[in-house]
């Protein structure tokens, strides 16, 4: 019994958090837009960052999803081995996800595929989507909620080069991106780049990429130093808030990588709209947990 | 001062109207898009409700629905336009929509579409969708539930619903084709420089 009741509290907090995520940005992406709206010398983009600014506070005053697409819901898990409700956290998840749905509301945004129906629940076969890593030992567990609106999802791409067009390839694939369906994304955008061995793999580490802060700087000093080119270079292209023109065009761009095969270099990118509704929140043993993502939440 | 068009719109309203202008919106708003499009165009089936000389949103909102039955407007912002491109040159042919509004731009059909049936295709803001819902008077009909809520077809009354940025006129102008061609001549310089300074295989 102390179980069941313990799988509800945590049901409910985690429904509560993934509609709370809905209406308010991260405290990195918030700082980041007042930040890129302080630089903006184009007045079609100033009024843009204005009317962004407003919708913030009426959804905050109004509490009300800011984005009507609250994505399709997905949960990137950090699990400790010990972690006491190891084995009940993807029902607890189900659990919240429907639980925001009601809370929020959240869009319905689950369309069982083939059948082409909408659940209406936001859960569906395999939805949410449930990402996993296991930290040895450790007896707590730090979830990612993110809501993959489909404006952000629709230019996420993956390819494999050949070694010899390297990292000039991978930097001209993202910029095709950005040109590209990049446009639509609802810009300024946060740009995750994932540089690995194959096709999933680079796509698994791209979405990796937009969960980690704004303003992250890769470890590794090259990698770090594409990230940074990428960033300047994406922000040349004058493309701008709402792809109408502007001074800034990215949040930042981020870059995960793993080791790759050395025929190969898996690169994909996935992009966070300006309105990046991601949260993290780290749950002890105990139950009690920490808002990592966002200052003075209460749930 | 702020331009207001109000539905039915007339051909003539339009006329003046040039890429990059904003204006605000008053009357009927109809929410209509991937499905309802693919069904009057592919399959031939009649839209339930008239838009003629209207205005239809590329949105698929967050709709409440009360005790009484009635709905209440949450959140509504634009979808990206794009997925539209395919079907919009013959929506606006069959049904004499005058205003198409959503998010990104719309490709060479659509602005075709709009220069031979004197229409326009306009940006609200992405992401904006509590300031949209705020300009949502009422919910006055539903149609094609059987949709689902984002894609069910959703008839609001608007009042200053906006800013609507013009980005193809009756003229036949498309303001993203116009940056598109800026950005890829940018692009290629932007990547030479990258690529200079990435050479990390050796």
């Amino acid at each position: 019994m102390e179980k069941e009741a313990a799988v509800q509290s945590l049901t409910d907090t985690l429904a509560k958090f993934t509609a709370y995520i809905g209406k308010r940005l991260p405290t990195d992406v918030k700082e980041k837009q007042a930040e890129l709206r302080t630089k903006e010398t184009n007045p079609m983009a100033i009024e843009i960052f204005d009317v962004m600014a407003e919708n913030q506070d009426a959804a905050d005053k109004l509490d009300r999803p800011s984005c009507q697409d609250t994505g399709v819901i997905q949960y990137f898990i950090q699990a400790g081995s010990s972690f006491p409700l190891l084995g009940e956290l993807e029902s607890i998840l189900e659990g919240a996800t429907r639980g925001a749905t009601e809370i929020g509301p959240l869009r319905h945004n689950a369309v069982e595929s083939f059948v082409e129906k909408n659940t209406g629940t936001n859960t569906g076969s395999k939805i949410p989507w449930l990402d996993w890593e296991i930290l040895p030992g450790e007896d707590y567990a730090i979830i990612d909620v993110y809501m993959a609106g489909g404006g952000c999802t629709l230019p996420g791409a993956s390819t494999v080069l050949m070694p010899g067009q390297g990292y000039e390839g991978v930097a001209e694939f993202v910029l095709d991106v950005m040109t590209s369906r990049g446009l639509n994304a609802c810009p300024p955008l946060l740009v995750g780049v994932g540089v690995s061995t194959s096709a999933e793999t680079a796509a698994r580490l791209s979405k990796k990429a937009i969960l980690k802060p704004v303003n992250a700087r890769n470890a590794n000093e090259q990698a770090a130093l594409l990230e940074e080119l990428l960033t300047d270079g994406i922000n040349e292209l004058g493309i701008g808030p709402q792809g109408l023109t502007g001074d800034n065009t990215v949040m930042g761009v981020n870059i995960e990588s793993s080791a790759r095969h050395p025929s190969t270099i898996g690169v994909a990118v996935s992009t966070g709209c300006w309105a990046h509704r991601r949260g993290q929140i780290k749950v002890n043993a105990d139950l009690s947990y920490e808002i990592i993502s966002h200052q003075d939440v209460q749930l | 001062m702020k331009k207001v068009l109000k539905t039915p719109i007339s051909a003539q309203d339009l006329e003046d109207l040039k890429v990059g202008d904003v204006i605000y919106l008053d009357g009927t708003l109809v929410t209509c898009r991937d499905v309802a499009h693919r069904r009057l165009i592919e399959y031939g089936q009649k839209l339930p409700v008239d838009i003629a000389g209207g205005a239809i949103f590329h949105a698929g909102p967050i709709v409440r629905e009360k005790d009484d039955g009635s709905f209440e407007m949450v959140s509504i912002g634009p979808t990206t336009s794009m997925r539209m491109e395919k079907f919009e040159r013959e929506f606006i042919e069959k049904t004499g929509v005058k205003l198409i509004i959503g998010k990104g731009g719309m490709g060479p059909e659509t602005a075709a579409g709009c220069q031979e049936n004197k229409a326009v295709h306009a940006v609200f803001p992405g992401g904006c969708a509590v300031v949209a819902a705020t300009k949502v008077e009422a919910i006055e009909g539903a149609e094609w539930k059987d949709l689902g809520m984002p894609e069910t077809l959703w008839i609001n009354r608007v009042k200053g619903f906006g800013p609507l940025i013009i980005s193809i006129d009756t003229h036949g102008n498309n303001i993203f084709e116009i940056n598109k061609k800026t950005y890829n001549e940018r692009k290629s310089i932007v990547l030479e420089k990258i690529s200079e300074q990435v050479k990390f295989i050796k």
